[in-house]
């Protein structure tokens, strides 16, 4: 199921670049540069998913106190983190040609960048618990309040940045995107997600065969 | 939970008078920090401000269940009977009081060091303290029961609560600096939301997951 899961990430992703490199086109003012778009995006996309993933195994965790649930929400916020690791990167490798600057305290930058510490934070309370039991009711906790922390911080910054009420996530102007772009980005998009899934599977299955060994 | 509050209330003397000479140094630092120009103190004062309000608060809310620790108590909290959401409302209390009032000194000290002017802006100010002062209290009281069990739990502390506080401290910062520059409180209602959300998101969160915390 797992090795499934990776050969159909392979496959996305492989169908992922031809979409960005071959098929969308070169971008009129940017150049080459913008098709860093199609990783940039999906990255911040799949990271939250990851997080909302997440929440939900923490609260069944705690709910039920099924392990397995514990190792997918520590597996759901790491990889979760490194998207938005990536996402940061690729943003910054982005914003040097067409912004000249690697970062600038926009609104957007800084509300992911503060989530990103949040759950750097959540990884290292995991590392700071000796006992696993309780790393885990304590990671479950804070994995809650960080995530439900997201859109705090979203408004916040926005506020901070704008003082206009910031735009629905789903705004109706974004069909304004030429709809080749459009499918390429969604077309990366289902490759990253299926490959962040590999990724917490797999890790998932990792933190079992560590227990295992500990026990 | 009352009678918690006042064990909290008797023995945080230590606590309150080291926050408040922790709290005075501070306003020294900053001071040294950004010299004599007082335009320029005037722009940035909501921010160290709320600085020095939440770095008190941080030490304040670390030292919160280290006592417990110290004297063995944590067995004894353990093993109450009844609701351990009440043990988090004991220790969430104690932590007001002892913030409420390092604030209000902060406070009267940044009046008379920085010659703020606080006429007509102080019942909006004290709008805004009083629910920063609730969110951080409430998510930091939380944490501090998590990382009292970890390593390094000095450092661990303060690297969990500060990003988590990054919404309350802009809303209350932004919303201070309106307030001192007497703009009327319609016009940080916003922000007031946001940190009414905040609150009501932490002690939720608190409330519910207390007994997860102190089941061993």
């Amino acid at each position: 199921m797992t090795t499934l899961l990776g050969w159909l990430a392979g496959f996305g992703l492989v169908s992922g670049l031809v979409m960005g490199f071959g098929v969308a086109p070169r971008e009129v003012i940017q150049g080459n540069v913008q098709r860093i778009m199609y990783l940039h995006v999906p990255a911040v996309w799949v990271a939250y998913l990851a997080f909302i993933v997440g929440f939900i195994a923490s609260v069944v965790y705690l709910a039920r106190r099924r392990d397995a649930a514990d190792r997918l929400a520590h597996a759901a916020c790491e990889v979760g983190t490194l998207f938005l690791g990536v996402n940061i990167a690729t943003g910054a490798i982005w914003g040097k040609p067409t912004w000249g600057t690697w970062w600038t305290w926009d609104a957007r930058l800084t509300s992911v960048a503060v989530v990103f510490v949040m759950f750097l934070a959540y990884l290292l309370l995991r590392g700071a618990i000796d006992d696993h039991e309780r790393a885990a009711r304590y990671a479950a906790v804070l994995g809650i309040v960080a995530t439900l922390n997201i859109p705090l911080v979203h408004f916040s910054v926005y506020w901070w940045r704008t003082l206009h009420q910031p735009p629905s996530l789903l705004k109706p102007g974004s069909s304004t995107m030429p709809s080749v772009i459009l499918t390429a980005l969604l077309v990366n998009f289902a490759a990253l997600a299926l490959l962040g899934a590999y990724f917490i599977a797999r890790r998932a299955r990792l933190l079992a065969a560590e227990e295992e060994a500990l026990a | 939970m009352a009678w918690k509050d006042l064990v909290v209330e008797r023995r945080s003397k230590e606590t309150l008078n080291a926050l408040l000479f922790f709290s005075l140094a501070l306003l020294f630092v900053f001071q040294f920090a950004l010299g004599p120009d007082r335009e320029r103190l005037a722009a940035v004062l909501p921010g160290l401000l709320w600085l020095g309000f939440i770095l008190s608060g941080v030490l304040g809310l670390g030292r919160a269940f280290l006592v417990e620790h110290q004297n063995d108590c944590w067995e004894a909290l353990l093993l109450t009977p009844g609701d351990k959401s009440a043990i988090y409302l004991g220790k969430l209390a104690g932590s007001l009081v002892l913030m409420a009032v390092v604030e209000t000194l902060v406070l009267a000290l940044f009046v008379v060091f920085f010659n703020v002017d606080l006429a007509g802006a102080l019942p909006g100010l004290g709008l805004v303290i009083g629910l920063g002062t609730v969110g951080i209290a409430a998510v930091g009281t939380l944490f501090a029961a998590m990382t009292a069990q970890a390593r390094a739990r000095e450092l661990l502390f303060p690297v969990l609560l500060l990003p988590v506080l990054v919404p309350v401290l802009l809303g209350t910062v932004k919303a201070t600096e309106a307030l001192l520059l007497h703009e009327p409180l319609a016009a940080v209602g916003h922000w007031l939301k946001l940190l009414a959300a905040a609150d009501v998101v932490y002690l939720a969160v608190g409330l519910l997951t207390f007994d997860v915390i102190l089941e061993g």
